[in-house]
């Protein structure tokens, strides 16, 4: 395909995702949710251009606030560098299950190599939701757009945060907090609709906690590929039995 | 903010320990699926598997929360959690209302039993 036509069709796709992150839930769920990690930042005393570049490269909430954590309060280098990278694994299957959903025919390995920095917990539920109405050659673009947006949200955010540290009362820091669990729980009973993603949902929720508070090491990784083994069984029994 | 590690240069800092620790996962992730078509049966379980990880974040985040969230009591982070499901589903299935009266629910919650 010539690149003229190729950009051509690609704006009208980019757009879309663009606009469409603001008709997400979760445009303002990042907003209010790096408006807590701003303040965090700023408390611990990083400065504003430091916090602005963190948030759009880490692009994982719960990596950025261990690095700012961890460096705030005199971790060594290393320490500091496992834990995000324990706290990142999470991202390996959700871009495996991604990426093929956006490949078409002649998508060249580079052109995936954006959407695969994008992938976050917001931008895949999203964009599992809203991918298979979106013609598979505009998919990349689209996503891209999504992604975009939902960055946009969380560095503006991340400047409010920076600037309204300390001025925000305990009760509102608190529902801040609570922004990223309630909207993660509600989405996923949106989307899921078939069986195993379900079961899969019931058992991490259930599992990882309880490996938790067993202090079993890597918690939230033995949550996942026990819970979701256990829901992929149970499906292929299903699947077997009818 | 620890001397030692930040004066290196804290940009340094945030490539090396903040985002090349994080990505290497999405990188591996691109490698990974570089052979799988949409249809492969083992990206069922692949996404059983993220999904039970973002379950997993979602229970840890309920029941061993950070910052302010700590003073708020564990049953009003269940209740509240409850309260914004079944706006969700009463609601005409809307995110957003899920979200908003889940959040009331919990500054309620919150400002009655711990504030």
């Amino acid at each position: 395909m010539p690149p003229e036509s190729d950009s051509a069709s690609t704006a009208p796709a980019f757009a879309r995702g663009f606009a469409f992150a603001w008709r997400s839930v979760f445009a303002y769920v990042l907003f209010g949710t790096f408006v807590g990690i701003g303040a965090l930042g700023h408390d611990f005393g990083f400065s504003l251009p430091w916090m602005l570049l963190s948030t759009a490269l880490i692009w994982a909430a719960p990596a950025q606030v261990i690095l700012i954590s961890a460096l705030g309060t005199g971790a060594g280098a290393i320490e500091a560098a496992i834990a995000v990278a324990l706290s990142g694994v999470r991202l390996l299957p959700m871009v495996v299950a991604l990426l093929p959903m956006l490949r078409a025919e002649g998508t060249r390995t580079r052109d995936l190599v954006l959407p695969a920095h994008f992938t976050a917990i917001s931008m895949w539920v999203e964009s599992l939701r809203l991918l298979p109405s979106i013609p598979r050659e505009h998919r990349i673009a689209f996503c891209n757009g999504l992604s975009v947006g939902l960055v946009l949200s969380a560095v503006v955010a991340t400047a409010a945060g920076f600037y309204l540290a300390g001025t925000l009362p305990r009760v509102y820091a608190a529902a801040l907090l609570f922004l990223t669990p309630l909207s993660f729980t509600v989405s996923v009973v949106r989307n899921s609709h078939v069986l195993v993603d379900r079961l899969a949902f019931a058992f991490g929720l259930v599992l990882a906690p309880i490996l938790a508070t067993l202090n079993v090491d890597l918690d939230l990784l033995w949550s996942g590929v026990v819970g979701g083994t256990l829901a992929y069984l149970i499906y292929r029994w299903r699947r077997a039995v009818r | 903010m620890s001397p030692a590690v930040m004066e290196i240069s804290p940009y340094l800092v945030l490539i090396f320990v903040g985002f090349l620790p994080n990505e290497i996962w999405r990188l591996l992730g691109l490698v990974l699926a570089r052979r799988l078509n949409e249809g492969a049966e083992v990206l069922v379980w692949v996404r059983a598997v993220a999904t039970a990880i973002l379950a997993g974040v979602i229970g840890k985040l309920i029941f061993f929360p950070a910052g302010a969230l700590t003073s708020v009591p564990l049953a009003v982070r269940i209740g509240a959690l409850a309260v914004g499901l079944l706006a969700f589903v009463v609601i005409r299935r809307s995110v957003f209302a899920g979200v908003a009266v889940g959040e009331a629910a919990l500054i309620a919650g919150a400002l009655l039993f711990s504030f």
